[in-house]
């Protein structure tokens, strides 16, 4: 039961994080690689406020999975090595933890590159 | 000198006049099927995200931080397949920023132009387009997130 | 005549013309009007950009054989496309082996080269040359936009780059004779720029130069939409028509909406969900050879004003923040034995 609440949590919050992403593209001129921006860094800042961490208790994949969850990942990873291991782990504390989505990301891209090929649009 | 700033005028003005009738004459997208299709295209796929985090850390029972980072990374190979097989961008065509939003559209943005210039060799063109659209998140996110890291070393100090 | 309408007094031939587009274009209204039609994006090549130098070599040759003429006839080959320095008429015209000259006009190549190519006919330069022209989907979106697989959604006012070429053959003289259409006159456009800044909105872009362009021609003939069968533009698709239309009226011209044929509205039908409409080099080249020629070599058309309209930005200038000027070249093109 509290499996599914939280599901439907995930859900709700999910959607409203694209609805925003969606109103920024049709009323703004923005792009959609300015968009991503714009969300990784508010993922950062508000994490770093600790205005993020409630979002996730609340609604789990809902506030991780969007962009901005990947910005609270990166600001939580530095400032915690930054408390342990002073300047240094300012530096490398946000890279070390998105260390598994970039890593995925380059890597599954070359392959996907190296197997695929493109295909006309309809 | 002065007749050089009448003409720039009236450009400017013809430009304004312009604009307005552009606007004027532009077709306006429907934005509640727009927005509909990005709440639940992008409510989905949190919601396999959930699905997999739950699985990470109840069957699997992997700690809190490995399950996320699972999940990210299992989100973002299937968005790399689906790119390669053609599938992601009718996925994109259809929710907009439901598909942009997650991190499968950070995945799609990284595919998308490896694949696009393949041609032009393995290294200058798969391994250098692999950022094309994405570099732009990793340098703004890694960067903010240092500024904040050496707030938070300051902060720890004081 | 006028100020910036030439006359073409020994009115040279438009013996031959070939068109080639790919299957969308195929599958549109006009689809069995053109020549050939490409079996996939690739063309049997290994990259777009090769797909599309093949597709114009093609264009090309079909057009000198269906003049019965050997290429090395050919005096001069005027072409020009939308790829970065042009590679692919530069190529093509490799292959080809006929004297080149290249053209950069954007989508208004086809009407730019027939230009060019006519006043060099009519003043006995060349007894026979070539105006030639393509686009390919691929290689825009790759230049311009953005790559085929991205997840992006496409605004009202974008406008889908058509896979096609289109290749004419002008004569003069002698060679000319019996050529059943004729060029008659030439207006060269004015680079216009209202401030639009937004590169998925070319219809916005481009409509100010058309409509210069047009009231210029007008102006200069001491004509008006009635003198022409067809008032044809390249590719301003639904809203630039629209934005034309508006345009025209203010500068003062009768506008006869059911003679204002717009290429990339009529290549692409609303079901095949191309937004405003196609847009490209190949677009305008494509109708003109495999419908509008057709149509006026066998009198269906008397007389019509050909106008290419074209964008004349860079994914550099977009990303610098500068404004799309346009430019349309003007042809007037009659169905005439002599």
């Amino acid at each position: 039961m509290d499996m599914l609440m939280m599901g439907i949590k995930a859900f709700v919050m999910g959607g409203l994080f694209c609805v925003i992403g969606q109103m920024l593209i049709l009323k703004t001129k923005l792009t959609s690689a300015r968009i991503l921006v714009g969300y990784v860094t508010a993922g950062v800042i508000l994490g770093a406020l600790g205005l993020y961490k409630p979002l996730i208790d609340f609604a789990g994949a809902g506030a991780t999975v969007p962009l901005t969850g990947f910005g609270y990942l990166l600001a939580k990873g530095a400032m915690e090595a930054a408390k342990t291991d002073g300047i240094l782990g300012a530096f490398t504390g946000g890279v070390v933890a998105g260390a598994g989505g970039i890593s995925a990301a380059v890597f599954f891209g070359y392959l996907a590159a190296l197997i695929f090929k493109p295909r006309m649009k309809e | 000198m002065g007749s050089e700033k009448q003409v720039s005028q009236a450009q400017q003005d013809k430009i304004q006049r312009y604009k307005q009738l552009v606007d004027r004459l532009s077709p306006k997208s429907d934005m509640v099927t727009g927005l509909w299709r990005a709440f639940w295209v992008g409510g989905a796929i949190c919601l396999l995200g959930q699905a997999l985090t739950e699985f990470f850390s109840r069957v699997l029972l992997w700690g809190a931080t490995s399950a996320a980072t699972a999940t990210s990374i299992c989100l973002i190979f299937l968005s790399a397949l689906l790119t390669g097989l053609g599938v992601y961008d009718k996925i994109g065509k259809y929710a907009g920023a439901g598909s942009i939003v997650p991190i499968t559209g950070f995945s799609n943005s990284v595919v998308a132009p490896a694949m696009e210039f393949r041609r032009e060799g393995l290294v200058m063109g798969v391994g250098a387009k692999l950022f094309t659209l994405s570099g732009p998140v990793l340098v703004y996110g890694i960067c903010s997130s240092i500024i904040v890291g050496l707030i938070a070393f300051v902060m720890e100090v004081l | 005549m006028g100020e910036r309408t030439v006359v073409l007094g020994n009115r040279p031939g438009i013996v031959s013309w070939a068109s080639i587009v790919g299957r969308k274009e195929q599958e549109g209204p006009y689809g069995g009007r053109f020549d050939q039609v490409l079996e996939n994006e690739l063309n049997g090549e290994t990259s777009f950009e090769s797909a599309e130098r093949k597709m114009l070599e093609t264009a090309v040759t079909l057009c000198a054989r269906k003049a019965q003429r050997e290429l090395s006839e050919v005096q001069m080959l005027l072409s020009g496309d939308l790829l970065n320095q042009i590679i692919s008429a530069g190529y093509a015209a490799r292959n080809l082996q006929i004297p080149f000259y290249g053209l950069y006009g954007a989508c208004s190549t086809m009407s730019e080269s027939l230009s060019l190519g006519g006043m060099l006919a009519d003043g006995g330069y060349a007894d026979r040359l070539i105006a030639a022209t393509c686009s390919h989907f691929c290689t825009a979106e790759r230049q311009y936009r953005a790559p085929l697989e991205l997840g992006n959604q496409r605004t009202p006012t974008a406008q889908w780059t058509v896979t096609g070429a289109g290749a004419v053959m002008l004569a003069s003289g002698a060679a000319a004779r019996g050529a059943k259409v004729r060029l008659t006159h030439t207006t060269c456009g004015r680079v216009i720029d209202l401030g639009i800044a937004d590169a998925n909105n070319m219809g916005a872009a481009m409509a100010p130069s058309a409509a210069d362009t047009l009231c210029a021609h007008l102006k200069d003939l001491n004509r008006s939409f009635g003198d022409y069968d067809l008032v044809v533009t390249g590719d301003l698709g639904h809203h630039g028509r629209d934005l034309l239309i508006e345009l025209l009226r203010q500068s003062g011209v009768d506008v006869r909406e059911d003679r204002l044929f717009d290429c990339g509205c009529e290549i692409f039908s609303p079901r095949q969900d191309v937004h405003a409409g196609g847009s490209g080099c190949g677009c305008a080249a494509s109708m003109l050879c495999g419908y509008l020629l057709p149509e006026l070599a066998a009198g269906h058309l008397n007389r019509i004003v050909f106008m290419a309209t074209g964008a004349l930005l860079s994914p550099t200038t977009t990303m610098q923040g500068e404004s799309i000027p346009g430019v349309a070249h003007a042809v007037v093109i009659e169905h005439g034995e002599e």
